[in-house]
This record gives C-alpha cells, sequence and structure tokens, in this order.
C-alpha cells in the first residue's frame, strides 16, 4: 500500500484529469444526443434515417473500435488535435447513442392521452411538446439518463487505455509497467479512485429517482 | 406512444411543405457524406494497395488477412461465449443465495455487486491479467479475459435473475409450497425454469454487451478480433479500411443480437399475458 501513499499526488491529479474528460465528454454528449433524438422522433424522412442509423452503429459497435477509429480517421479528414480531443469526443458519440435512447424512451413513456389532450385544448405542436409532454419526460428520462452517465465515467478509462495519457487508469498503468511498482496495490488504488466517483454517484441517482417517481 | 399523436394529420400544404423539407435535409446530408467521402479520397484512403488484401482473392495478401482475423472473430466468439456462461452460473448462485441466506451473508453480496459493478469492466480485465500469476494460477491470456468479464457481468446477470424471479406471479411459488414442496425445491423446479423464460430477452442484450467489450482484449494482448486487426494494419498500414471492416462485423452481429432479443421478447410477452414482466434495466441500454 506505501505506493498508493507516496504517489497519492500522482493518482489525484489522474482522478481530475479523469473527471475533466468525463465533464467534457458528458456536455458533448447531452447536446449530441438530444439532437439525434430530436431527429428520431422528426416528421422528416432523411432526418429519421439519419438519426437511426446513428443509434444503430454507436451501439453495436465497441468503444475501443470507435475510438480508434476517431485516432486514424480523423486526421484522414485534415482535422489535427490531440489525443485528449479525439478521446473526449469519441467518448461523447459513443454515449451519445445510449443518450438518444434515453431520451427517446422517456418521450415514449408519457401516455398517449396527454398529448391527446393537449391538441384537444387546441395545442400545436411545439407547444404539445414543450408544455406538455416534455416536462413530464423529463421524470422518466432521468433514471436512465443518470445510469448512461455513471456508465460513460467507467468507459472513460478505455479512452485512458488508448493514451489520452495522465487519467486515473493511465496513472496506474504507468506506474505498473514503467516503474515496476506491484501491480495489485496500484489496479486497488485505481479501482478506488473509481469507486469513488461511481458509487456516490449511484447513490444520489437512486435518491433523485425516488424524487421524482411518479405513480403512473 | 406513437409520434403522430403529437400532431395532427397533415393536409395537402403541409405534406407539400415536408416534402421541400425532406428534401433540402437530405440533400445536406448527402453533401456533408460527399464531402467525408471526397476528403478520403484526396487523403488517398479508395486506392487498391489500401483495399486490395481486403475485397481482392487474386491480393497476396487477401488469404493471410481473412485467416488471421477469422481467427480474430474466433478468439473473439470463444471468450465471449466462455464469459456469458459463467456470469450465467455465477449470477444464479449470487441472486439465489442472496435470496435465501442469513444477513451477513447478504451485506457481503450486496457489497461484492457493488464493488464490481462501480469498477471499469477494462481495469478488472487489468486486474486479473496482472493479479493471477501473483497468486500462483498461470492460465492462458483468454482466462483473464474471460475472469474480468465475468467478474464484471455476474452481479449484472444477478440483477437480472432477481428481476426475473420477482416478476413471476406469487401464486406461482405459493402453489409449489401447498403440494409439499421446499424451499430448494420450489426455487429450481417452480420458479427458476419460468424465470430464466422471462430473462432470455435481457439475457440476449447482455451478450452484445460482453462481445463489444470482449474487444478489450487488446489491452491484455488477447489475439481476438480488434488485436488481430491492429497486427494486420502493422503490415498492411490501411488502419482506416480495416477498421471499417471490423465496425462493420461487429455491428452486423450485434445488430443481429438486439433483434433477436427483441423477436424473443415479442414471443414471450404473447406467450403469457398473465405475468406482466417488469422488464430490468438493463446494461445494454446504458453502454455499460
Amino acid at each position: 500500500m506505501q505506493v498508493l501513499i507516496d504517489n497519492y499526488h500522482l493518482y489525484l491529479r489522474g482522478l481530475g484529469t479523469t473527471l475533466r474528460i468525463c465533464l467534457y465528454a458528458g456536455l458533448l454528449t447531452l447536446v449530441v444526443g438530444t439532437f439525434i433524438a430530436g431527429c428520431r422522433v422528426a416528421p422528416l424522412t432523411p432526418l429519421r434515417a439519419f438519426g437511426t442509423a446513428w443509434v444503430t452503429v454507436f451501439r453495436n459497435c465497441p468503444l475501443a473500435v470507435v475510438l480508434f477509429f476517431m485516432a486514424f480517421g480523423i486526421p484522414a479528414l485534415g482535422v489535427n488535435a490531440s489525443y485528449f480531443v479525439f478521446g473526449t469526443i469519441g467518448l461523447a458519440l459513443y454515449t451519445s447513442a445510449f443518450v438518444c435512447e434515453a431520451i427517446r424512451s422517456g418521450i415514449n413513456a408519457v401516455s398517449p392521452g396527454q398529448a391527446e389532450a393537449a391538441r384537444s385544448v387546441g395545442l400545436g405542436f411545439g407547444q404539445t411538446l414543450r408544455l406538455v409532454i416534455l416536462p413530464q419526460a423529463v421524470r422518466s428520462i432521468i433514471p436512465p439518463l443518470g445510469s448512461v452517465m455513471i456508465a460513460m465515467i467507467k468507459n472513460s478509462a478505455i479512452a485512458g487505455a488508448f493514451g489520452i495519457g495522465g487519467d486515473l487508469y493511465a496513472v496506474g498503468i504507468r506506474q505498473s509497467s514503467a516503474q515496476g511498482e506491484a501491480i495489485i496495490p496500484v489496479l486497488v488504488g485505481v479501482a478506488l479512485g473509481y469507486l469513488i466517483i461511481t458509487i456516490p454517484a449511484g447513490l444520489l441517482l437512486s435518491y433523485v429517482e425516488r424524487k421524482v417517481a411518479i405513480a403512473r | 406512444m406513437s409520434e403522430s399523436v403529437l400532431y395532427e394529420a397533415p393536409g395537402p400544404r403541409a405534406k407539400l411543405r415536408a416534402r421541400y423539407a425532406s428534401a433540402v435535409t437530405g440533400l445536406v446530408l448527402l453533401a456533408a457524406f460527399a464531402w467525408v467521402i471526397y476528403r478520403l479520397a484526396r487523403a488517398g484512403e479508395f486506392t487498391y494497395d489500401k483495399w486490395g488484401p481486403l475485397i481482392d482473392p487474386g491480393n497476396e495478401n487477401f488469404a493471410p488477412l481473412w485467416t488471421l482475423l477469422g481467427r480474430g472473430l474466433v478468439n473473439t466468439l470463444l471468450a465471449a461465449g466462455w464469459s456469458i456462461l459463467f456470469s450465467l452460473v455465477i449470477g444464479t448462485i449470487l441472486a439465489l443465495t442472496r435470496v435465501t441466506a442469513a444477513a451477513w451473508y447478504r451485506w457481503a453480496v450486496v457489497g461484492v455487486i457493488e464493488l464490481l459493478r462501480g469498477t471499469p469492466v477494462v481495469v478488472l480485465i487489468f486486474f486479473a491479467y496482472q493479479a493471477l500469476p501473483v497468486v500462483g494460477l498461470d492460465l492462458p491470456v483468454m482466462w483473464s479475459l474471460v475472469i474480468g468479464l465475468t467478474a464484471y457481468n455476474c452481479v449484472i446477470i444477478a440483477e437480472i435473475v432477481r428481476a426475473g424471479i420477482d416478476s413471476l406471479p406469487k401464486g406461482q411459488s405459493e402453489a409449489a409450497y401447498a403440494v409439499g414442496m421446499r424451499r430448494g425445491q420450489v426455487m429450481v423446479s417452480v420458479l427458476l425454469p419460468q424465470a430464466f423464460r422471462a430473462m432470455l430477452p435481457a439475457l440476449i442484450s447482455q451478450l452484445v454487451v460482453v462481445l463489444k467489450d470482449t474487444s478489450l482484449g487488446f489491452t491484455i494482448s488477447y489475439p481476438e478480433f480488434v488485436q488481430r486487426g491492429e497486427t494486420a494494419i502493422e503490415n498492411l498500414g490501411n488502419p482506416i479500411q480495416l477498421y471499417l471492416f471490423i465496425a462493420l462485423i461487429f455491428i452486423v452481429i450485434n445488430y443481429t443480437l438486439s433483434k433477436l432479443a427483441v423477436y424473443t421478447e415479442r414471443r414471450l410477452s404473447r406467450g403469457r399475458r398473465s405475468a406482466a414482466t417488469e422488464e430490468p434495466e438493463s446494461a445494454a441500454a446504458t453502454g455499460d
């Protein structure tokens, strides 16, 4: 355990980098995922097809392959950026498919009678969605969206395995392979770092879930 | 809720407007796609050098490449198969003993489940890879991957099994107790067989997750599909083409599996309307 105590600042910095990746990727994935969900319920056929294709690709493709693609494919398009940017974008794109499905299933969970009632009092499409459907959908979107975000935090370790560098997982690997520290305490430290984030996040999520739960 | 209840059925003018808007968005999407193709072509990604080994049987690299990738795919399927099998057995044991055993044991199981669920699967795989030799178990590298994946997935399967048992009507176990069965008998011969039936869709969805996660075998140099692809890329120098191919194979396999999950779910729910199965929130829906 000495290795953890001696190098605690490295681990803390790794934890910070992991949190930064998750913050950027989380914001980006919310924007992209909401946009794709919008595409999937849009009345225009090409947009719907685009949304469906997006979700099919990113849901069924391993994150590792998505990240490889970002690392090799984007430079071929003539855009250059650091691994940090590629990794974060790759993680966000992969997660956006799940964000989209969480939002879409939330909209689908609102009973059709709500929309019919809204229309029958003369509300248009935008008003129906904005004033009646979405406020109710938010309650059933939050729990699955929270699970998606927690999964994303754990997946950020895969981005670390790719050499984003400096995140919690990468720090652990460096410690054991380059500096020859005993691997088990190092990995226990890494796992603890993730648990410090994921377990409170899970508890918070189940608290929020109970708060927003409604009998339907 | 189908989207159509959100707005009135469109009249002739609205239909015309929608058609124009569809054409415009379709063109914009096509233009974006064409731009990507153009940039790739300018970067020389459509040359015979890069595609030949993959699509031309006459190419000298064709046979070795396909053999390499084929073996990789077999290794991927093998690791995924063992992982889901072990997860199923261990997960069922966890779920059953959690329902029946003493309080301290239940708490221990909950603790283990929380720990395994909160740790990234790539850390668990690496842990298995590094820790097994330390404790004196020198297994082939596939078992490190299988053990890592099993550790991660068995707790998810345990939750699926528990949800499956909970979804059965109470009358099932009451009737079994009434004819004089003991607790173990009720579980094994009445509840579990029905629970597995109800769980089947969730299990198939979990298989998709496991298949995707086997690609993490590259971190421990297990020769699975993606890792083999990398080896080929080192020699052929065509990353975009090969990753496109690998992605395509994954998408085809996993898409088929998810459709199968939806199909079995529909079949099962048609069969038994009485037991409204509460769908457990599967990891497949969260990108775990």
